[in-house]
């Protein structure tokens, strides 16, 4: 088995561009209206690729589809069958809105889109630089997509706030870095934290963190699969799946106002108090600096020119009195290795792996981060928050949250279920997420809206009653398709 | 200290009455996945020493992989399982249960093979008695009381540092603990907390557990010289079979799947419940009584309290063999979704699930037993919901507690039951509240 040398012309370009020059971005969900004229107008669509370009594209478009969305434009279902779980049951199933936290005000029956009633088919992403955008949307929404598609809500808008997310702090910080290059060992163990993640995560057909290929669907060879690549694993059959990925949407809404009514109510109106807050919840200021020491040596994926930022673990903050353990970024990367503590040699693993490693109560509570990262490529939308005073009018804002990621039950779901939303993450208790928490109750749990401050050699500060700052506004789970695939899809129906 | 004990009793389900089970089993629940504690079959909230329990029908699916090894298939009987982990002494447990259950029980056993109306209930249960091969327990003489008393502790002290944070932000470590410990007496003489002292252990658990604490290793010895010329051929033989046993992991049925969903996730603790074959001949019937008899008397004897390896989220569990260990079936009870707890095993103790899990057909293919199988981490986890069943009725004692909070309890009575903490010590216990 051979993963072969990455081709950037087949690979959709959100894999390994976040397209930040281009400030402005429309997603269109839509459904499919007329298959004929769908797969044609795919044929045309000027989808742009990972290839570096010099100069840089002024426009992209991206395109991705839902499990219903492929079936619409006439995949079989014996491919279908291919594809993970998750995405072919999507994201608003009872079960899993359970575990994804999408419950009470969350639950998909509130959804403006997304689960049973208003599936999308597709979703296609607009972006642009300032000036080219209106001409992009122009040459690729005329006839044949009027013929094509109907869209499922009015086409959702993006907001440029200059890397700031809608509560006002710096976004987008932190990054795995993809292994392009395939060079990473990964069936070794990690004894330290590293920011480089294997293709494999974020790209369907290369080895993953276990040095294994995901699970993808693998056609059998036909004049129509002539196209696609051969499978690396199994090189008499086509592969669907390679070079695409899987792409998790949600539109989260935030309530800018109550989050720093809120925070400022918390500090007695002191501001400064009210920063030390928010920035104790988030685990970073509104700036962006970790509250988290930054360490000397280099994390390998850390630009050194990002030190300030993300060269940083929470070994050096074992006590959460740097960073609180329930941090917003604490949850979502505990930036921690295989084994606690570093063993040297093999009986210190073993000594680890048999449970006689470090006994105090949080020790080696979290799982291994590398399998479990996402690639982030959301974008806000909603008008600019004012820093850190209550705005009066309160229109509805938020993050189109989209990820990657080739696994989404042991990425996105398990990322959101048992770091962000689960109430006892690292030994906590009565607390979720402090920014993305649902505060709903479980049996035998009668809070979930604390946020507990450790202080050092002290008592914590417990900070009770936590709103819900987000409520999920819609979701689904689409595929985001290689160039190949997309021309195998556009063809589907011939002859 | 009061030893914990796992009970389980196995019945042929008639056929004629499956439908009736399932809807005298579907009527103890409140809504799928969740009990009705006190549901007028089995009402579990009057137990005292009652940790967990279940009532299964072990409808296993995968009984045709048997033909990857060329061996017929077998038409096994439906059975219903009702098993269940509890403080002391497992006779003493049927027998509260057929006093305080006693229309419940015969309404279910009723649709087993083998009852009668008038068969006495502790007596027909005890014949159906299937021990387990190996159990483990996650905190050995922690009792459903202590658990309660510990939690009731937790939630006093929580309270009462809430409404009184400037008094308490103020001290320092060893006034918080002074305090505390006044506030802890205070409330127990006033009984209205309760921090019972650990019950003698009884006397004839004691001796048994010395007995295989120190038998176990002497039979071992006495073999020795035995397994030593043994040991060559039979990892040649496993050897062989590794690299030839056939892997069965498809993707797991859809319906299926969703319909396990369904009721997983109501509460912090799930439940989980895996049966397959055991693959055939003497090697790996061998490979498995030694690695499960291993973590038998691993986690009798040798593990730290509240671990299981690395993990730290299962309460109880227990490895059973069915059909003269033609069949296996694991039962545990885990904190967190099937997903993390997957997960969680395949990162850290992924050797300890090859060990136990490939002498099962189909399992991911295993290099020196301990290596790869479940590192292929798509297949294993197909493999096992493959092999998943569902629960039909599933009781936990504490609910929204995990085994981390209940560590947590414990170690917050241990020290508000200590005079003085050593200023490592104390830190942590301070790190606590």
């Amino acid at each position: 088995m051979k993963s072969g040398k990455i081709d950037y012309g087949d690979v959709q370009g959100l894999v390994r561009f976040g397209y930040k020059r281009m400030t402005q971005a429309r997603y269109d969900l839509l459904r499919v209206k007329n298959a004929t004229a769908a797969r044609a107008w795919l044929r045309a669509a000027p989808v742009t690729t990972a290839v570096s370009m010099d100069p840089p594209p002024k426009t992209a478009l991206q395109i991705a589809f839902t499990a219903p969305g492929l079936r619409a434009l006439g995949l079989p279902e014996s491919a279908i069958a291919g594809f993970s779980h998750e995405f072919r049951t999507g994201m608003a199933t009872e079960s899993r809105a359970r575990q994804l936290g999408d419950v009470g005000s969350n639950a998909p029956e509130w959804w403006a889109w997304g689960g049973r009633s208003k599936e999308p088919h597709l979703v296609v992403m607009f972006f642009a630089e300032p000036g080219h955008f209106e001409s992009l949307v122009e040459i690729c929404t005329g006839a044949a997509w009027q013929e094509a598609f109907e869209p499922l809500v009015p086409p959702l808008g993006t907001a440029d706030l200059d890397g700031i997310e809608p509560f006002g702090f710096v976004d987008g910080i932190s990054q795995p870095q993809i292994d392009w290059e395939q060079s990473k060992k990964t069936s070794d163990p990690q004894l330290d934290y590293t920011n480089i993640a294997a293709l494999g995560e974020f790209l369907l057909g290369y080895r993953n963190e276990y040095g294994k290929l995901t699970e993808r669907p693998l056609l059998e060879p036909s004049a129509a699969s002539e196209g696609l690549l051969a499978a690396a694993d199994d090189s008499a059959k086509r592969d669907l799946g390679v070079n695409g990925t899987y792409l998790v949407m949600r539109q989260l809404q935030q309530d800018v106002r109550g989050f720093w009514e809120f925070v400022n109510g918390q500090s007695g109106g002191n501001p400064a108090e009210a920063a030390k807050l928010a920035a104790a919840m988030v685990g970073r200021t509104t700036g962006g600096d970790p509250l988290a020491p930054v360490r000397d040596e280099p994390i390998p994926g850390v630009d050194p020119q990002d030190a300030a930022a993300n060269q940083f673990t929470f070994d050096q903050d074992p006590t959460g009195s740097r960073c609180p353990f329930g941090a917003h970024v604490r949850r979502a990367n505990p930036r921690n290795a295989d084994f606690p503590g570093r063993p040297a040699n093999f009986l210190k693993k073993l000594i680890i792996m048999l449970g006689f490693g470090p006994r105090g109560f949080r020790d080696d509570l979290v799982s291994p981060v590398r399998f479990h990262r996402i690639l982030r490529r959301g974008r806000e939308y909603g008008v600019e928050p004012p820093p850190a005073t209550p705005p009066t009018a309160d229109p509805e804002r938020g993050l189109h949250f989209i990820c990657l990621n080739a696994n989404i039950s042991r990425q996105f779901e398990f990322l959101q279920n048992a770091w962000i939303a689960n109430t006892k993450f690292s030994g906590l208790s009565g607390e979720s997420d402090p920014l993305l928490g649902n505060r709903q109750t479980i049996p035998g749990c009668p809070v979930s809206s604390d946020f507990n401050i450790p202080a050092e050699g002290g008592l914590r500060r417990r900070v009770s009653g936590l709103p819900q700052f987000v409520t999920t506004r819609g979701g689904a789970y689409f595929f985001l398709p290689s160039i190949r695939a997309l021309r195998y899809f556009a063809a589907l129906g011939d002859g | 200290m009061t030893p914990q004990s796992s009970f389980m009793v196995l019945a042929p389900i008639l056929p004629s009455c499956e439908g009736e089970l399932r809807g005298l089993l579907a009527s103890m629940n409140a809504a799928p996945g969740r009990v009705d504690v006190n549901n007028p079959l089995i009402p579990f909230a009057e137990f005292d020493t009652l940790h967990f329990a279940r009532l299964i029908i072990l409808d296993d699916t995968t009984t045709e992989d048997v033909r990857a090894h060329g061996l017929p298939v077998r038409i096994y009987p439906l059975y219903l399982a009702f098993l269940g982990d509890c403080d002391g002494d497992e006779d003493a447990f049927l027998r509260e249960a057929s006093t305080r259950a006693p229309d419940g029980l015969r309404a279910i056993f009723s649709c087993c093979d083998g009852f009668t109306s008038d068969a006495d209930l502790v007596d027909w249960m005890k014949a159906r008695r299937c021990p387990a091969i190996a159990n483990y327990v996650n905190w050995r003489g922690r009792t459903v009381a202590r658990i309660r008393e510990e939690a009731a502790l937790w939630d006093a002290i929580s309270g009462l540092l809430a409404s009184n944070v400037p008094s308490f932000q103020a001290l320092s470590p060893p006034e918080i603990h002074a305090k505390l410990r006044e506030f802890v007496q205070a409330e127990t003489s006033a009984g209205r907390l309760k921090l019972s002292p650990e019950s003698p252990t009884p006397f004839g658990g004691w001796m048994t557990d010395k007995l295989h604490l120190v038998g176990v290793p002497l039979l071992l010895l006495l073999f020795l010289p035995l397994l030593v010329v043994i040991a060559p051929i039979y990892i040649l033989l496993l050897r062989r079979l590794e690299k030839t046993d056939p892997e069965i992991c498809p993707t797991a049925d859809q319906a299926y799947s969703d319909a396990l969903s369904l009721i997983e996730d109501h509460d912090v603790t799930n439940q989980f419940s895996a049966m397959g074959s055991l693959k055939p001949g003497i090697v790996r019937l061998l490979t498995v009584i030694g690695v499960l008899g291993t973590v038998d008397y691993a986690a009798r004897h040798i593990v730290r309290r509240g671990r299981l390896g690395r993990i730290r989220s299962i309460h109880f569990a227990r490895w059973v063999f069915l059909d003269s260990g033609k069949r296996m079936i694991f039962f545990s009870n885990y904190d967190g979704s099937v997903e993390s707890y997957m997960d969680e095993f395949i990162n850290k103790t992924g050797f300890g699930l090859n060990m136990s899990f490939s002498n099962g057909i189909g399992y991911p293919r295993t290099n020196w037993l301990v290596r790869d199988g479940c590192l292929d981490e798509r297949k294993y986890k197909e493999y096992l919901r493959r092999h998943t069943l569902p629960t039909q009725v599933w009781y936990k004692a504490y609910p929204g507690l995990t085994a981390v909070d209940l560590e947590r309890n414990t170690r917050l009575r241990d020290g508000v039951e200590r005079s003085s903490l050593t200023g490592q010590e104390l830190r942590e216990w301070v790190a606590l509240l």
